[in-house]
């Protein structure tokens, strides 16, 4: 086209980013890599062939790792391990930091490679993921070197095994390595077959770099590598991929004491209310689902709109739709690049298809043969359409409308994902009470898809668990440096030999507030060490943990409850168990045939103190991300939590654990020591008189055995606890795959109730989850 | 393609391409719609992001670079408003106007009769500028109503646009009171727009609404909105004198009133970006705003002008490095 003729059409032309140096450096390697082992590139194996998405270009030949290879690796990384850890954080940081400057230095190189292999714009590439996979290498540095001074007491895991997806491979690579590697760990890391090329040019910065070998190890291939990576020798499992894979993970690894943090799928949702920025709200799901194709674990992919506004908003979407470039991704005026793969194109295309609901606007702009999908709107569904339930992980919006702001929450919590959540409105009050009512690890206000090394990532419910970023994602790559023991059997004790009690005492199950009889029916007697009749203790069954569920569910009032009044509460609690330590002491020595009834008594009113004083203590932070506005890392209830409580200990486990799960706002379904269960019945007449409100706290008494897979596998509760000392941690791990609930069990190891290891952040931890919320502002 | 005419080749006999009453049917206005302009809001950040991603989302190489740049000189209003301007200095500026690039890089353009959308001058030099512009088809557009403050005695300021208009400015740029603005006295803005209007019959006029004195973005909305509604051809950043001019924030809640007013009435109204745009390369980011906020109408000078005095400058540099392949200098391409 001449420049008169473009004067005046005004179109814009093609403007492509060379691939010339990126194709130069995969010559260079001769279009064929083996894996990253031990600070060596293997000789190519057998494999698979990489393309280009845009075009079906075959890029370069990958290797399929075998189980030799995953081997080596995890040896590698096992022997590398110690030293790099010893090397102290200093040292760590120093690494870091060159691994960030050579990401720098080699900035475009990168951004053209993974446009190259993943098909997403190099706009998003070059601006977005490679400068953010900078900055968490940056922002890890400085937490090597900082953890010595500032995580007293926390220590590596050992070698982390990595597995990262397709979708933002160098940024997902960045987010499990840095922070691994900061703390002390070594890791093997597997990218995603789609994707393998960006990580294979950071094996080659890692040698740049001069990284210990073995401290970074990478091998390639699918799905099988994967499932290796978890069966193998490896102390922890960092997974970013699909919930399904996530459920396989979680259910293959319960057990086996290997820490496991996921990061799953989503369905976020998208809020907008009637008074905001209409047109920056339309804007914003231009960064929200058609951001990398709507490849986006957190993409805004539910849209909520208030329905008074709701045509108006569509026409502008659908009017915005339309103005957007769908095409070469190397081109830098392209807004949409291509599906990662024909295999995924074709689950985005069924899953649209299926669907003969709503209105369905396909964006009225020119869309490539190819891998190519473009932006589509689907109005007018419900929320019990499939679409509206099912994550599509493509350019494919999903819309209904909502009359209130609580209809707003109650549309975007119907749903079993809980990743982030974006709120558009101009009433700061509006958006401030809304935030913390989502189910969602991330909220957004005013904005969409932002991201930040210093921000926590992760997820509720089936979205999965652990944080990414912030101080709060070191706890995923640390643990305390305890010498723990293995945990002694506590047996209820027998015997047949009856006193006639003074009068006949009924213990009965606590449940919403009321003494409850055992929906069974049946009781088990109870003994004392002389094999004496003590009593008899109600034999809680699958039933009983439904109702106290629901019971809890029911109080959902107390996450509400300012921390201040939590904190009396647990304060009275203490009080009126002072009041009655001698009674509790005789109590505890009699069931347990033990001497030590007072100091547990004293320990337990103790241990409610410290919850009472932690109550309105344990605080979440603003953190320093590079914009105008905050990140508020908020820390909220996580829910419902069960637990089963330490048998060795009746009323001190029971309170080690009951404090901290209420304090931090959570409702507590609670299975009290199975081998000495009376403890409940003086318990809950303390409870009663405390002001603890019905089914914040309900304590059932039995089998742990029996109750475990029940308590786990249920789908209104949040998270489940172990102290038992039966061998139930592989049955919770398991049972909780199904709603990928939180899990903290035992694994047999013994806690010292009386000791420090008793209390602490680490309960306070497990009983809160981390949500970040974004606020920028200005005037 | 719809045939807009080779509007900004100075064809025509009079300029009529140049001015938006002769292809557009002439916004009227329409009655303060306060509803309306309250419900208007402009999220600063939101906004900020759009406008700070954009340059990266956007991109135009080679003779599409070089066609959006000589689009963007068709829109220049080449601008001169200094107290030390005399005839002689207009002048120059006009025949600037009339050769805005060297001819042979115009011919290798293929762009022989390009000329830039206007010359814009104080009151005293409308009658040279117009005898400097004779034939060329290039109107001359004044600032008026007390410019740049716009707090002279309201009679003056409207006779100013009667007097401006009759030494034969086709275009008129009014300050609007930004105190009416600060203190939302909506309605005295509207009145204030609406005389304003009357004044200039036939001659089209633009609205500054000094957006750096304005506050917030949220007020750059409302007053937008009101001025359309009053009547505006064109609204306008800013006058080049406050010390925050046109920026690409301010530009993106503008086009924004613009599009919702021509949804609602059926009016396209002009946007002027003034002030602070001197490189070629602002330019195109201003252009593709433009073309993905309001669509391809909107890139012609009867509905966009830049208001700029150095911009010109740059783009020439800029086109010869296109036609020759060598980066130009300064002392190549002719002063105004």
């Amino acid at each position: 086209m001449s420049v008169s003729e473009i004067f005046e059409s005004m179109e814009y032309g093609p403007a492509a980013e060379s691939a010339a140096e990126a194709k130069a450096w995969l010559a260079e390697q001769g279009s064929t890599f083996g894996h990253f082992i031990d600070g060596e590139m293997t000789a190519r194996g057998d494999g698979f062939e990489t393309r280009n998405p845009a075009t079906g270009e075959v890029l370069a030949t990958l290797s399929q790792a075998g189980s030799a290879d995953v081997d080596a690796a995890v040896a590698a990384a096992r022997r590398a391990q110690p030293k790099w850890a010893k090397l102290g954080g200093p040292g760590r940081a120093r690494f870091l930091y060159a691994l960030a400057r050579l990401l720098q230095k080699h900035s475009r190189l990168f951004a053209v490679l993974e446009t190259l292999d993943n098909g997403k714009p190099i706009r998003e590439s070059r601006d977005i993921d490679i400068p953010l996979a900078q900055r968490h290498f940056y922002y890890h540095a400085g937490m090597a070197q900082l953890m010595e001074s500032e995580l007293p007491g926390r220590v590596a895991l050992g070698v982390c095994g990595q597995i990262i997806p397709w979708n933002f491979p160098l940024l997902m690579l960045a987010w499990k390595v840095a922070p691994a590697l900061a703390m002390g760990n070594t890791v093997v890391l597997k990218p995603a077959e789609y994707t393998s090329l960006t990580a294979l040019l950071f094996a080659d910065i890692c040698r740049q770099a001069g990284l210990p070998k073995g401290v970074v190890n990478i091998v390639t291939g699918d799905g099988a590598v994967g499932e290796m990576i978890v069966s193998a020798e490896v102390d922890k499992i960092a997974f970013t991929g699909s919930t399904e894979v996530g459920r396989k993970i979680r259910e293959a690894t319960a057990g086996s004491g290997k820490a496991l943090t996921l990061e799953l799928g989503g369905k976020s949702p998208y809020i907008v209310f009637e008074d905001a920025d209409i047109d920056s709200a339309v804007e914003g799901l231009v960064d929200a689902i058609w951001f990398n194709q709507g490849q986006v674990c957190c993409a805004g992919s539910r849209l909520l709109v208030q329905e008074g506004i709701a045509e108006r908003f569509y026409a502008k979407l659908r009017a915005r739709m339309d103005g957007m470039r769908i095409g070469n991704p190397l081109d830098k005026c392209i807004d949409v690049g291509a599906i990662v793969d024909p295999a995924q194109l074709d689950r985005i295309r069924v899953l649209v298809d299926r669907n003969s609901e709503g209105e369905t606007h396909r964006a009225a702009t020119p869309c490539p043969e190819g891998c190519f999908y473009p932006p589509t709107l689907i109005t007018g569904l419900s929320p019990a359409s499939a679409l509206m339930q099912e994550e599509i992980f493509g350019p494919v919006l999903v819309a209904t409308t909502f009359r209130t702001p609580s209809e707003a929450v109650e549309i975007a919590n119907n749903t079993r994902y809980g990743l982030a959540a974006t709120v558009w409105s101009e009433n700061i009050n509006v958006a401030l009470d809304i935030a913390p009512k989502l189910v969602a690890g991330v909220v957004w206000i005013n904005g969409t898809n932002m991201f930040d090394a210093s921000a926590p990532f992760g997820g509720m419910r089936e979205s999965g668990f652990g944080r990414e970023g912030g101080w709060d994602g070191l706890l995923a790559y640390t643990r305390e440096d305890v010498g723990a023991k293995a945990l002694k059997p506590v047996k209820a004790f027998k015997g047949d030999e009856a006193n006639p009690q003074a009068v006949d005492r009924t213990a009965k199950l606590y449940i919403g507030g009321k003494q409850a009889r055992p929906d069974g029916g049946y009781m088990r007697n109870v003994y004392d060490k002389a094999g004496k009749l003590i009593g008899q203790s109600p034999l809680a069954n699958r039933k009983d943990i439904r109702n106290a569920v629901e019971a809890a569910r029911g109080a959902k009032a107390w996450a509400g409850t300012t921390a201040h009044l939590r904190a009396q509460i647990l304060y009275y609690l203490g009080e009126n168990l002072s009041a009655r330590a001698g009674e509790f002491a005789r109590s505890i020595d009699r069931m347990t045939g033990g001497r030590d009834g007072a100091r547990e008594v004293d320990a337990a009113v103790n241990r409610l103190f410290t919850y009472a004083a932690w109550a309105d203590k344990y605080e979440g932070r603003v953190t320093q991300v590079p914009m105008r506005g905050v990140a508020l890392a908020l820390r909220e209830p996580c829910g419902v939590i069960g637990a089963l409580c330490p048998d060795e200990a009746p009323l001190l486990g029971l309170i080690s654990v009951l404090a901290p799960v209420i304090a931090m706002g959570n409702r507590a379904v609670l299975v009290a020591s199975d081998a000495f269960p009376l403890i409940a019945a003086d318990l809950y007449q303390v409870l009663d008189t405390s002001d603890v409100p019905g089914g914040v706290v309900n304590i059932l008494t039995g089998s742990h055995a029996e109750l475990a897979p029940t308590l786990a596998s249920h789908m209104d509760v949040e998270a489940v606890w172990s102290f038992s000392t039966a061998d139930v941690s592989a049955v919770i791990e398991k049972g909780a795959a199904g709603s990928l609930k939180r899990t903290w069990v035992n694994n047999g190891m013994a806690c010292d109730w009386m000791g420090p290891t008793g209390e602490g952040r680490a309960f306070l931890d497990a009983a809160t989850e981390v949500k970040t919320v974004w606020v920028p502002y200005g005037a | 393609m719809p045939d807009y005419g080779v509007s900004g080749q100075g064809t025509a006999l009079s300029g009529v391409g140049n001015l938006p009453q002769t292809l557009e049917p002439r916004n009227p206005g329409i009655p303060l719609d306060l509803d309306w302009v309250m419900r208007a809001t402009a999220n600063r950040s939101a906004i900020e992001r759009r406008a700070a991603s954009l340059p990266g989302r956007r991109s135009v190489k080679k003779e599409w670079q070089a066609a959006w740049l000589a689009r963007a000189i068709s829109c220049i209003d080449l601008t001169t408003l200094a107290g030390d301007d005399t005839v002689g200095r207009v002048q120059r500026l006009c025949a600037k106007a009339r050769h805005p690039v060297r001819a042979d890089v115009l011919d290798a353009l293929g762009l022989p009769r390009l000329t830039v959308g206007a010359v814009c001058v104080y009151h005293d030099m409308i009658a040279p500028a117009v005898a400097a512009l004779a034939g060329s088809g290039i109107p001359v557009a004044a600032v008026s109503t007390g410019f740049p403050a716009g707090l002279s005695p309201f009679h003056l300021r409207v006779a100013e646009i009667g007097e401006s208009v009759a030494a034969g400015a086709a275009e008129i740029d009014i300050v609007i009171s930004r105190r009416h603005v600060l203190t939302g006295n909506w309605q005295a803005l509207y009145d204030e727009m609406r005389d304003f209007r009357a004044a200039c019959g036939a001659a089209h006029v633009k609205a500054i609404l000094a957006t750096g004195e304005l506050g917030t973005l949220q007020n750059v909305a409302r007053a937008s909105l009101i001025c359309m509604m009053a009547g505006a051809d064109f609204i306008k950043t800013s006058t080049g004198k406050e010390p925050v001019n046109a920026t690409l924030p301010v530009t993106l809640v503008m086009l924004r009133a613009i599009r919702d007013y021509h949804e609602a009435t059926g009016f396209r109204v002009g946007y002027k970006p003034a002030g602070g745009i001197s490189k070629a390369k602002d330019a195109l980011t201003y252009l593709a705003l433009i073309k993905d906020e309001l669509g391809d109408r909107w890139l012609r000078p009867d509905l966009f002008r830049f208001g700029a005095s150095s911009l010109l400058g740059d783009i020439e540099r800029q086109l010869e490095h296109y036609v020759t392949g060598a980066y130009s200098a300064n002392w190549r391409h002719a002063m105004a």
